[in-house]
């Protein structure tokens, strides 16, 4: 990539962030808009500096919460498709239960899980779970199941067992349509994690942002706010790091 | 060659696709350590034929056997119409995936052997995607010799292949599959006259198997051999024919 290019890349984004601040600065200061509805991008930045210790240990608890639950919820997720897809037993028997993950709202759940699990981290980490495992599920066994059907003939007439099939043709040939599910999931296992705090926590950004709306502490709950997308989109960024040197085989034909 | 090479005895095969008869009725027996052509249209049932052989499609009638009495099961090797590499793997591991698949050891020194004959042993640790078409198929090729079986089955191995490259790769298999009992499906009659001690005919509805001699000379012929030139127009006549009957 030219330096030209890479330059692109970051000063887009940045031209775009700058330009919705100003949106934002504009509609704030000029549209008559009170502080404790809509604060200023400039009283959010005071805020953001002064509350850092504050935001810092919200977000950390927030991030623990999102990474554990994206870790088991793919540890769970991945392994659940590989067992529907090496047997038609569990095939059965579980893809309405994975459905039915996905079908039953978690922000429904949320009091349930927080009645269950406490106010601690680990309900937020079932419920990150229960976001991710759908996406992680659905994905990945549906790229076990289309395998081409001309390798798995080659691989018979080689006289492979079937869990050496699954291992060196299946898995590997899978990979991109988990990548793809892992995404998703990473994109939105912070939604679980803030959802369960809303309902009950003693920290965390969600816990942070119910309190100071409750306190019409506004700027703090747009600081909140910014410090969970970006944390976000971080996250995403590094996952979609590591799968790209992971996936180093699969073209990429978006059009530049 | 650590087998010696079996002949295989199609008897009374049949095949039905929903029904309605590809073939039935097929006798024919593939002679030991021979290269033979298969000849026909598409769709007239050469692939699901070569299926049976490898034992990949069970028929609906009849059998396919080795006239030594042992089973084919593990005597066979497969190389497709597509290169089928996996693209994740390199050049020498997809040489060796059969090892793998079965579990046993992995014998690199031979994988990078047939690499080197078939040229291409600056490119052990090339991805698939970094070949040409040409080079992709030799390292199919490699593959199959990689599994070093009896049998070898082909179906159309280099029809999407630019002429030049499908004559290079047709000399290369004629020279490596020597001893062996090949079967190669192909549509083409160029390639039937070139590589065949054995030529054979598929064609009709229900489609019938009737042996074409083949031209004299040893194979690989050269495509401007006068006995080649003539038995590739005397196949695509019959070829003709045959769709019309």
């Amino acid at each position: 990539m030219t330096a030209r290019r890479i330059a692109a890349r970051t000063v887009r984004p940045l031209v775009t962030l700058a330009g919705l601040a100003a949106l934002w600065w504009g509609v704030a200061r000029l549209g008559g808009v009170p502080p404790y509805l809509l604060p200023a991008p400039d009283a959010v930045a005071r805020t953001l500096w002064a509350q850092r210790g504050l935001l810092a240990d919200a977000a950390g608890t927030t991030l623990l919460e999102t990474v554990l639950g994206l870790g088991l919820g793919m540890l769970g997720g991945a392994a659940l498709a590989l067992a529907m897809t090496a047997s038609g037993v569990v095939r059965r028997w579980m893809m309405p239960l994975v459905l039915l993950s996905q079908a039953v709202p978690v922000f429904a759940l949320a009091p349930l899980l927080v009645l269950w699990f406490g106010f601690g981290i680990a309900s937020k980490v079932v419920m990150a779970v229960l976001v991710i495992f759908f996406p992680i599920t659905s994905s990945f066994f549906d790229g076990l199941r289309r395998t081409p059907p001309e390798w798995l003939d080659l691989a018979r007439t080689m006289g492979a067992a079937p869990w050496r099939v699954l291992v060196h043709v299946r898995l590997p040939a899978a990979l991109p349509a988990f990548g793809s599910g892992l995404r998703v999931a990473t994109a939105i296992a912070p939604i679980g994690a803030v959802v369960g705090e809303w309902v009950g926590a003693s920290s965390g950004l969600g816990f942070l942002m119910q309190t100071a709306n409750t306190r019409f502490e506004t700027d703090l709950m747009f600081a909140a706010l910014l410090v969970l997308a970006t944390m976000t989109v971080l996250l995403w960024w590094g996952v979609d790091r590591v799968l790209a040197r992971l996936l180093y085989w699969v073209p990429d034909s978006v059009v530049d | 060659m650590t087998q010696a090479p079996p002949a295989i005895r199609l008897e009374g095969l049949g095949l039905s696709h929903a029904g309605s008869p590809v073939f039935e009725g097929l006798d024919f027996t593939f002679p030991a350590g021979t290269f033979s052509v298969l000849l026909g249209p598409s769709g007239v049932g050469k692939t699901s034929l070569l299926r049976s052989v490898a034992l990949l499609d069970r028929p609906t009638a009849g059998h396919v056997a080795a006239d030594d009495g042992v089973s084919l099961a593990g005597r066979v090797a497969w190389m497709g119409q597509q290169d089928l590499l996996l693209p994740w793997a390199r050049v020498i591991d997809n040489v060796t995936m059969g090892a793998r698949l079965r579990g046993a050891p992995v014998e690199r020194d031979r994988a990078e052997a047939l690499l080197r004959r078939m040229g291409l042993g600056d490119r052990l640790a090339a991805l698939p995607s970094e070949l040409s078409g040409g080079m992709r198929q030799r390292v199919a090729l490699a593959r199959t010799l990689y599994e070093d079986r009896p049998v070898v089955l082909m179906d159309e191995p280099f029809s999407a292949l630019d002429s030049v490259t499908r004559a290079r790769m047709q000399d290369l298999a004629a020279d490596m599959l020597r001893g062996r009992t090949v079967v190669l499906i192909t549509h083409d009659p160029l390639e039937a006259c070139r590589l065949g001690q054995v030529i054979l005919l598929l064609a009709g509805s229900p489609a019938r198997l009737s042996s074409v001699p083949a031209p004299d000379g040893a194979t690989p012929r050269p495509a401007d051999d006068p006995g080649v030139l003539r038995g590739q127009g005397h196949l695509m006549r019959r070829l003709l024919d045959g769709v019309a009957a």
